[in-house]
């Protein structure tokens, strides 16, 4: 049940998508139900939360990280579900009002919920590092909201700017995490919670906290990383309801509460918490009175009351948890009904500038009463919900000693802050609703339909309703809440509209005065904003952006990326030569101890061969048939050296590849520009040559220092198992298409999207007439003798081919090696009697033989697991076949045979697709 | 051997850094033949005694070459040619497209 609560958003996200074209109401029910069904399901579990239950489920995901798939519901998990569930289902119904027809309903919907699923996930995660996965989810999904209209430069930049920041912030967390999971050895929330005492003493506490906080204060809008929160404010207002007031920007406060057992209690934790919060508070405060956009001055609200509830976690007393777990819940009602109404302004009237709008209470006066009553409760007006949690917090900014000696100067600042708040407050609702009517405005204002204002009728009702019957309302939630945030037990508390006169009612009133004094004296304040120099955020973020990162990683490009390939071999050359040679510098001795195998004539007379082949090969590379002829006596060295050592299967496919492989040269230098006169510096030539001779010694040296030193394989398991567990006894082939069969196949699927990509590559690609660059077709017939020869070599060869390949299993041969003998058999008629001739009697066409292949291959491993056996278990058995004699039988021989059926045809089309390029019928011989 | 196997990877590192696409496509020929060259050796070099079990038995009798690399190798003969004849068509393609062979002119990414 836990796991559909999670799901349901996320599932939800798919259906406004699909149900776009249906219209915007059906859309939008559809959108609701998802999120109602998790309220539901929420509200079912909680009988069972409020008597403290945890309710948890998991999964293994990858234990080896420290990754599990958990989900955990206590009170602190349902008290945000709920405002996130709750409010979110209000918002999609206030959004279906707000949005115009021009919008696309579908899209807008789907990354609602896709942003709920995500904060879902975040309240419930079990582990630190899937809350992190969620986290940034949140970022993402955010993102994709603020930036929802993609037109406008303000939506580019702003959501460009809370991406950049909370996502960097997420970077921090991520690595707060995982030092937390460094020291508690687990990322479990249950161990990590339970293992505070042991993180407090750590020597990387430090560390961990201000990473953890990090990811906060950046989620949570704190200063200094406040800026980005107004300028997402370009969202449509749905979004910023939902995200800038109620949600996203709490993620930060949850992560404080989830953490605050595990983290909390020391001096850094206090001191750090409080100043950021102190200072987050009144600046938000004060800039938000000087803001003339509605939005703007609720976004600095916003910001000065995430302050004021980070500097509640950050206070020393206990019950200063109670307040701010109170004060998230109360600020997610009224600034979410709020920003609704600034909505509902601009939606009617067109506009949201402060300086423009007045008077509206004639054109919407149940709005306008709406508003007053949420902006009441926002300045903490009593028998509102807002004047409860500031009573809370003043009366325990009193009784905290955080700072010592200067513990004093938090109330005197909060009374500052909340002077200014009291103001903007005013400001909000009398420069709006009141005073005389408005100067011609974008559109006639009226009332909005009933529908787009129901939601924020629920949640003033709330408003009310929690102001006056606190205990009866928020009490069991927030004592829930509360104790399985600090997992201890709380102290008694009541929640009362009335405490008796006492200092915090005094301070409150003070505020209050002073506030609307304040407001009465704006236009001299204005005047002196005014005067202050300006100072655009994204601006100067954006010139941070530029000069620094931009321009610094565009010349770093440039130093490493000159724009010459050869340039960067040579530096992985390089590379790798360091690396290589200083593994090597540091052996004793080079010589292992090993003797080395006495020097016979067939050996040396090998190698003096490629040798010289392979350095004729780079000395005479001008001439490039000259070099090919040679290059093709190397591969012919090597099939040598296979042979010597008892290698007869690579032997076999070596020969066959280098066929392939210098027919296959042969045909595109032919189709290249002959010559090229033009050559490197001397000196570049000398580079060349010194870096490519001090690579081929300590090559030389490494192959050397490893062949003088005993030798351990894990090769016996293979050549005790071959017989019995793979029914073969050519262990190579075995190997192949049985132990290592996930290789292999893995191969024959790279050989088959070679194949494709070379068809792709060359389709449709016009020849240009290759006499340009000097090279003539032969006029040539073919050669008599060859093709008379060919004619019965065919059948030869696919017999060939086909015995090669029926005894791969148990003599040198198999799949690979018989399917580069009929393809070469194949290419050699096609060499010599033409392309023309050989079409009309073959299927020209190979892609079928591959797809076979590959599915054959693939079907045969995967067969097993009709037999509840793992990938590739292979079966064996002998049948007996008149004629042929005695046959082994495994499904490795299908496998095999479906790895033959890959080369040929991977092969064919390979070298047949080149040929076609020719615009003539008759073969053109090599460079003549 | 590891002469053989240092020379071949000096030619090849050598061709590979010629201004010709052409040559490095050879180049890369000559590395992959040493890369396969010094995994087989690296196992130890047996003369005469394929790993190939007799009728009959279930074990080889006596020491045999080593069959993993022998596999090893043998799979990456064959994707060094499937790589080669990717190369090799992509050259052509570019040599099409942007009109020259020579890696100096390659430089940009938009042609």
């Amino acid at each position: 049940m836990l796991l559909s609560l999670i799901l349901l958003p996320f599932i939800g996200s798919l259906l406004p998508l699909l149900a776009a074209h249906k219209g915007r109401t059906v859309c939008s029910w559809l959108t609701a139900a998802p999120p109602a069904c998790a309220l539901l399901l929420l509200l079912s579990t909680a009988p069972a939360v409020f008597q403290g239950e945890l309710l948890t489920i998991r999964w293994d995901w990858i234990p080896a990280l420290g990754l599990n798939i958990g989900f955990r519901l206590d009170g602190l998990a349902f008290l945000f579900a709920l405002l996130i569930l709750a409010i979110g289902l209000l918002v999609i119904l206030y959004g279906h009002y707000y949005l115009s027809a021009k919008d696309s309903h579908g899209r807008f919907f789907s990354l609602l919920l896709l942003f709920m699923g995500a904060m879902m996930g975040v309240v419930t995660a079990d582990n630190l590092l899937l809350m992190v996965v969620f986290w940034e989810l949140t970022s993402l999904s955010s993102f994709l909201l603020i930036g929802f209209w993609g037109h406008r430069r303000d939506a580019r930049r702003g959501a460009r700017m809370a991406l950049t920041v909370t996502g960097g912030g997420g970077l921090a967390l991520l690595a707060g995490v995982m030092v937390i999971g460094h020291i508690v050895g687990s990322f479990e929330l249950s161990d990590v919670l339970a293992a505070g005492d042991i993180l407090r003493e750590h020597h990387l506490y430090p560390v961990a906290l201000v990473l953890v906080l990090l990811g906060v204060f950046t989620k949570s809008a704190q200063f200094p990383f406040h800026f980005w929160l107004p300028h997402a404010m370009s969202a449509p207002t749905p979004v910023s309801a939902y995200l800038h007031s109620a949600t996203m920007v709490k993620a930060g406060v949850f992560l404080l509460a989830r953490l605050y057992p595990a983290l909390s209690g020391t001096e850094l934790w206090f001191i750090m918490l409080s100043l950021v919060g102190l200072s987050t508070m009144t600046l938000g405060a004060v800039v938000a009175l000087f803001k003339h956009d509605l939005k703007g001055l609720l976004a600095y609200s916003t910001i000065s009351h995430l302050g004021l509830i980070v500097l509640l976690f950050g206070l020393d007393t206990q019950l200063a948890v109670v307040a701010a777990l109170f004060h998230t819940v109360n600020h997610a009602t009224f600034k979410a009904s709020l920003f609704m109404s600034a909505g509902i302004v601009d939606h009617e009237t067109g506009s949201r500038d402060i300086r423009l709008l007045s008077g509206l209470r004639h054109y919407m006066p149940i709005t306008a009463a709406l508003g007053l009553i949420a902006a009441a409760a926002m300045a903490g007006v009593p028998l509102m919900n807002g004047f409860l949690s500031t009573e809370m917090f003043l009366g325990e900014a009193i009784e905290q000693r955080v700072l010592g000696g200067w513990s004093w100067l938090i109330p005197a600042v909060a009374v500052f802050a909340k002077v200014f708040s009291v103001a903007y407050a005013l400001r909000f609702i009398h420069s709006v609703f009141f005073g005389p009517k408005p100067g011609p405005l974008p559109k006639q204002p009226h009332e909005p339909p009933f529908f787009m204002r129901a939601p924020i009728v629920i949640l003033v009702v709330l408003c009310l309703a929690v102001g006056m019957l606190p205990a009866l309302i928020v009490g069991p939630l927030l004592s829930v809440a509360a104790a399985s945030t600090t997992q201890t037990i709380l102290p008694q508390y009541t929640l009362e509209i009335w405490h008796g006169f006492n200092l915090p009612l005094a301070l409150s009133v003070l505020a209050m005065v002073l506030g609307v004094f304040l407001y009465s004296q704006r236009h001299r304040l204005f005047n002196l904003w005014n005067r202050l120099p300006p100072l655009s955020a994204p601006d100067v973020f954006e010139f941070i952006l530029h000069s620094i990162l931009v321009q610094g990683s565009r010349r770093i490009t440039k130093l490493l990326e000159s724009g010459h390939p050869q340039n960067y071999l040579l530096i992985l050359f390089l590379f790798t030569i360091a690396l290589a040679g200083a593994a090597l510098l540091q052996l004793p001795s080079l010589h292992g101890g090993v003797s080395m195998t006495a020097i016979d004539f067939p050996s040396l007379a090998i190698a003096m061969t490629m040798i010289v082949a392979a350095l004729g090969t780079a000395i005479l590379h001008r001439n490039r048939l000259t070099a090919l002829l040679f290059l093709s006596v190397v591969g012919l060295g090597v099939a040598l050296v296979f042979a010597r050592f008892s290698a007869p299967d690579l032997v076999l496919t070596q020969l066959s590849v280098e066929v392939v492989s210098i027919i296959l040269l042969m045909l595109i230098l032919f189709l290249l520009p002959r010559q090229n006169q033009r050559d490197s510096s001397v000196q570049r030539l000398w580079r060349d040559a010194v870096v490519a001779g001090v690579g081929g010694l300590s090559l030389g040296i490494l192959t050397f220092a490893i062949l003088t030193r005993p030798l351990d394989s894990i090769s016996k398991f293979f050549l005790a198992e071959s017989v019995s567990g793979g029914g073969g006894t050519n262990v190579v082939n075995v190997v192949l298409v049985d132990f290592r069969g996930f290789d292999t196949f893995g191969e024959i699927t790279v050989l088959a999207i070679a194949a494709i990509g070379i068809f792709g590559l060359l389709d449709g690609m016009r020849l240009f007439n290759p006499r340009h660059l000097g090279h003539h077709y032969a006029k040539d017939r073919h050669p008599m003798l060859l093709s008379v020869l060919n004619m019965p070599l065919l059948p030869l060869a696919l017999m060939v081919s086909l015995y090669i390949f029926m005894r791969g299993h148990n003599l040198p041969g198999g799949g690979f090696i018989a399917g580069l003998i009929t393809a070469i058999a194949l290419i050699l008629q096609y060499l010599t009697n033409g392309l023309n001739w050989t079409n009309e009697r073959l299927n020209d066409n190979f892609h079928p033989l591959v797809a076979s292949g590959v599915m054959i291959a693939g079907l045969t491993a995967m067969g097993s697991w009709f037999f509840g056996m793992p990938l590739l278990t292979t079966a064996h058995t002998h049948v007996h076949l008149p004629v042929l004699g005695e046959i082994p039988l495994a499904t490795a021989m299908v496998f095999d045979l479906g790895v033959y059926l890959t080369v040929v045809g991977a092969t064919l089309v390979i070298l047949e697709n080149l040929g076609k390029l020719k615009p003539f019928t008759s073969q053109p011989t090599t460079e003549p | 051997m590891a002469y053989v196997i240092g020379v071949l990877f000096a030619s090849a590192v050598y061709m590979m850094l010629r201004r010709s696409i052409v040559k490095l496509v050879i180049g890369l020929m000559i590395l992959s033949n040493a890369a396969n060259l010094l995994i087989f050796t690296v196992s130890g070099m047996t003369r005469g005694s394929p790993p190939l079990i007799p009728e009959g038995l279930t074990e080889p009798a006596g020491v045999v070459a080593d069959p993993l690399p022998q596999a090893l190798v043998l799979t990456a003969i064959v994707i060094a040619f499937g790589v080669l004849a990717f190369a090799v068509v992509l050259i052509h393609r570019a040599y099409e497209v942007v009109g020259t062979d020579d890696l100096d002119k390659m430089k940009d990414t938009d042609t």
